[in-house]
């Protein structure tokens, strides 16, 4: 008998569960992209543009052909079945490009393809690219985002009107007006340079083609399965039944691998044509020239207030260096134009202005990258908050509480549009500025000779995005459905089937605990199907802080929807109320009472036994649902970093990271720890070390890993995490989305702190990363004057 | 080039003899000649360690070797360390202190830190992190893994003191 005073129906979610994914993952026996073999595969090589802008004159293929191992040469006359790729939108002042999956007639970047070549392995392959000529003329172009903006600068696309292909204007009130009559106003220009995602497993596509049945599989390296599936059907006129993908284990994206490349497209046609598995993984050469890069932003602007530091208006440039292409589907505007969005940042600043145009140039496209617009918006407000504390003699934690939005202001909408809802703003700072108060700095600063600064930075985010708009600002795609389906099998077993796409984040472990929790059963007897095509009807994949917000919010609802069925069938079976019905630890139950059997038990009832029930009453146990949140969910961080630079060498150590943050109902701390902790390194990467440098003549110059630096354990420093869980939000769970935080606030925080370290030297911190180099060089200028 | 060289060696105590191109590289070798995928490419040029393997009773980094080098070596890969039923001690402490996300860079992860177990005082977070500093991991900010490790250098040094 179940005792109702002595049972407690175990609760999972907000507990630090052991991850479900790990055994496989550490013992070696993770199944990434590249680690699957199958029989009579061909392997592609790529012949890559080693040009930035020019015409191809001719390519001569003949020896390639005829090496022995040599099973196909591909151009772009091969591909003109397949329509060029295009990302469209309903923005005003938005021109749509043309990017053929190979390059046709001219080359846009250097390490844009040109020739594919399949052999019967990689080596082969490369040795046939070795014997491929390739004859260019250059063509003049414009690097540089200023240069390309020109009147008379050379086009990148004939076809376009201008480098230009978009531009977009957002005002509310007369922010010209408002500055010329401020007391007070600092200005900037600051910048990002461009950096790149650097997931540690390289993209990676593997094509099988089944001829029998007319079926293609493709194993691909993605978080948006869903997307490439619905694309590639798309570009290759298929049936979504004829093309399934499958993101297996994939080793991170964080942007990088969230756009459709030409590659995936290339290796699915191929396969098809060919009759044969058709694989291709890049090499860290292609990923650091070829896969999607970031930021690369220049903004200039203006923040006025009042004698107390209030804030009365905003006014920003925001020029964007898209690359040679708008990447598909999320369009060149997805970063440039939430720079503009997110600018005012979680302040009350009541007038604002923003003109953000993006600008084409002969560079990698840039894409979706960690935090998407915001660290860059961050970086320039937290600079400029700064510069206004600095200005008025206030303490920069003062300044701050000013003007963030107050917890009785909410909702608040910001002067850009965006409307932010209950979140600990001020909380978060709050805790913070009582964490930094531990560290007993003063005291450190006396002890030591090197220069110690501390920088804050403060901002909010909409997470887990709803249908009332795209997470791309005029993408023309539903980004804010999910749909889970979860049933219980002939065997008792519980399966559920979600149309995210795991990347790191753990949601085989985070998605078992809600729906353990739900159902009652253990979360370690939950099966979670993801990234798998076959398995969702619709799903967008793992994106823009989403998926513990809709995956989550489908998990429950769904759960539920299928809760009630199993109440009904053992209230049958008991003969009892639905109502009373209970289910925790794997057990169907009546409290109190002998009604006590398990899932295997009330699956055999339902399925097998052709007696226990009635037909009528033999339901599926299976259910399926979406949910969509339509608005979103606002999570909120204070970030706060404590630099050391050494007088001599100016080498700039990072000593502290504490990060106060608001993501509402953790389902696993240990888990938010770890995508705050990843995503912070990220934000440690765009502050000191990360740069991808081009030339003069746009040859990338930062083409191993030995040029591009990212963190390693030694740049990093102990991190400090508080979870505050003030009002949740009103969807299902109480979660909001967190996964790129990190990255959003730990740029404009360590700039911050850098720029109080050297603040006895009045050096203007205003462009990242900032290196040993740069604070020499700003040194080396101002002692000049 | 089918010119290929005979070379035998033991990989996690089980022997193996191969046929291979002398450009063949190690890591290819070991990935997709004796299907042990469990090492991972993640830069193939030294930079990044996931590829980490020990090779007779040293750590390297396979993409930086070819397989011809590993005739007659005995090799440890991450499938040698423990299995999913049975976790290798290292395995479970990244698996407690949640060292992982992605996964990609786990193996050269532990590879690294079973030799630096044994090589290494590690005095304190500081070592334990400039040890670590050869492998990159772009998930976890390294923090967890430091703390496993530190767990793990705590167990040793109780080890070996009792
Ligand atoms: S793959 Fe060997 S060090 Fe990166
Ligand atoms: S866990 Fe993903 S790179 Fe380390």
């Amino acid at each position: 008998m179940i005792d109702s005073t002595a049972f407690v129906r175990p609760k999972y979610v907000g507990k630090p569960i052991r991850r479900l994914e790990d055994p496989r993952l550490l013992t070696g026996q993770g199944r990434y992209t590249a680690d699957i073999q199958l029989p009579r595969t061909a392997h592609l090589a790529f012949i890559r543009s080693n040009q930035a802008y020019a015409r191809i004159n001719g390519i001569n293929l003949d020896e390639a052909k005829t090496l022995n191992g040599v099973i196909g040469v591909f151009t772009a006359s091969d591909f003109t079945h397949i329509p060029d790729i295009k990302a469209v939108s309903n923005m005003e002042n938005y021109q749509v490009t043309s990017c053929p999956v190979l390059a046709r007639d001219v080359v846009r970047y250097v390490g844009e393809p040109v020739v594919a070549i399949a052999a019967i392995s990689r080596y082969v392959a490369e040795d046939a690219a070795a014997l491929i000529e390739i004859d260019y003329d250059t063509l003049d172009v414009a690097v540089t985002a200023r240069d390309a903006l020109a009147k008379n600068a050379p086009k990148l696309h004939d076809k376009l009107a201008s480098n230009i292909i978009l531009e977009r204007n957002f005002a509310t009130g007369n922010a010209p007006v408002e500055i010329a009559n401020a007391p007070h106003k600092v200005s900037g220009r600051f910048s990002l340079t461009r950096k790149t995602s650097v997931s540690t497993e390289p993209r990676a596509y593997l094509a099988d083609y089944d001829v029998g049945k007319d079926e293609l599989i493709l194993y691909d390296s993605t978080n948006i399965p869903g997307i490439v599936r619905d694309e590639i059907g798309h570009l290759l006129n298929l049936n979504g039944n004829q093309i399934r993908v499958i993101a297996p284990d994939v080793g991170g994206s964080f942007g990088g691998k969230g756009s459709l490349y030409p590659e995936e497209i290339i290796v699915a046609d191929l396969s098809r044509r060919l009759e044969r598995p058709i694989k291709y993984v890049a090499d860290r050469l292609e990923e650091l020239t070829a896969s999607s890069q970031a930021f690369g932003e220049e903004v200039e602007a203006t923040l006025a207030f009042d004698a107390d530091g209030q804030f009365i208006a905003l006014d920003a440039e925001i020029i964007g260096d898209i690359g040679a292409y708008s990447i598909y589907p999320w369009t060149a505007a997805l970063e440039p134009v939430q720079v503009a969005s997110f600018l005012p940042g979680p302040y009350k600043t009541p007038v604002y202005r923003g003109r953000v145009r993006g600008v084409c140039t002969p560079k990698p496209p840039t894409g979706p990258y960690r935090g998407v617009g915001r660290p860059m918006a961050v970086f320039v407000m937290e600079r400029l908050v700064d510069l206004a504390a600095t200005k008025l003699n206030l303490s920069k934690v003062e300044i701050r509480r000013r003007n963030l939005v107050r917890a009785e202001d909410f909702p608040h909408r910001s002067s850009s549009g965006i409307v932010w809802d209950q979140s600990g703003f001020q909380e978060c700072l709050e805790t913070a500025e009582k964490a930094v108060s531990k560290l007993n700095l003063e005291n450190r600063k006396k002890k030591s000779n090197k220069w110690i600064g501390v920088g804050y930075a403060c901002y909010a985010e909409l997470t887990g995005i709803g249908s009332r708009i795209s997470v791309a600002p005029g993408m023309p795609m539903n980004t804010g459905t999910e749909t889970a389906s979860i049933s219980i099998d002939a065997t008792g077993a519980v399966t559920a089937k979600f149309g995210i796409a795991s990347h790191g984040q753990s949601l085989e472990t985070t998605l078992a605990q809600i729906v353990g929790e739900e159902l009652g059963i253990k979360p370690e007897d939950v099966r979670i199907i993801q990234g798998d095509t076959a398995f969702s009807l619709h799903g967008t994949g793992t994106y823009a802080s989403r998926s513990a917000v809709l995956g989550g919010g489908a998990a429950i609802k769904t759960s539920r929807a299928l809760l009630i069925k199993v109440k009904q069938v053992a209230a049958t079976l008991f003969n009892v109320d639905p109502e009373q019905v209970e289910t925790g630890d794997g057990l169907i139950f009546v409290h109190n009472t002998n009604h006590a059997i398990n899932f295997k038990e009330l699956a055999q009832a339902v399925y097998s036994d052709m007696k226990t029930l009635p037909m009528e009453k033999r339901e599926t146990l299976a259910a399926q649902e979406s949910f969509d949140p339509f608005l979103g969910t606002t999570s909120s961080s204070a970030h706060v970093a404590v630099v050391e630079i050494d007088p001599e060498t100016l080498v700039i150590k990072l000593q502290d990271f504490i990060v106060a943050e608001d993501c509402g109902k953790l389902i696993n701390p240990l888990v938010v720890d770890g995508q705050v902790h990843g995503g912070v390194a990220q934000g440690v990467g765009v502050a000191l070390l990360e740069e991808l440098k081009f030339d003069d003549m746009g040859q990338p110059i930062t083409a191993t890993l030995a040029d591009y630096l990212i963190p390693t354990s030694a740049e990093m420093p102990p991190m400090q995490v508080h979870h505050l869980e003030t009002q949740l939000p009103p969807n299902p769970g109480g979660f909001r989305g967190m996964g790129e935080g990190g990255t959003i606030g730990a740029p404009a925080a360590i700039a911050n702190a850098v720029a109080d370290a050297v603040s006895h030297l009045g050096l203007c911190i205003d462009s990242l990363p900032i290196t040993p180099n740069k604070l020499h060089a700003l040194i080396a200028a101002k002692s000049k004057h | 080039m089918s010119y290929k060289l005979k070379i035998a060696l033991n990989v996690n105590s089980e022997s193996f003899e191969a046929d291979v191109e002398p450009r063949m590289l190690a890591s290819d070798f070991l990935r997709d000649e004796l299907g042990l995928t469990g090492t991972h490419v993640g830069c193939e040029h030294g930079a990044c360690g996931t590829c980490t393997i020990i090779l007779n009773g040293v750590s390297v980094r396979s993409c930086l070797l070819l397989a011809v080098q590993l005739d007659e070596a005995n090799i440890e890969t991450v499938e040698g360390l423990g299995t999913t039923r049975e976790m290798h001690r290292i395995q479970h402490a990244f698996r407690e202190h949640h060292a992982l996300q992605c996964g990609f860079c786990t193996p050269g992860f532990l590879i690294t830190v079973r030799e630096i177990l044994d090589t290494l005082p590690l005095r304190n977070d500081k070592e334990i992190r400039e040890a670590l500093s050869g492998n990159i991991c772009r998930c976890t900010g390294y923090d967890h893994i430091v703390k496993a490790v530190r767990t793990l250098v705590n167990e040793r040094d109780k080890r070996l003191n009792s």
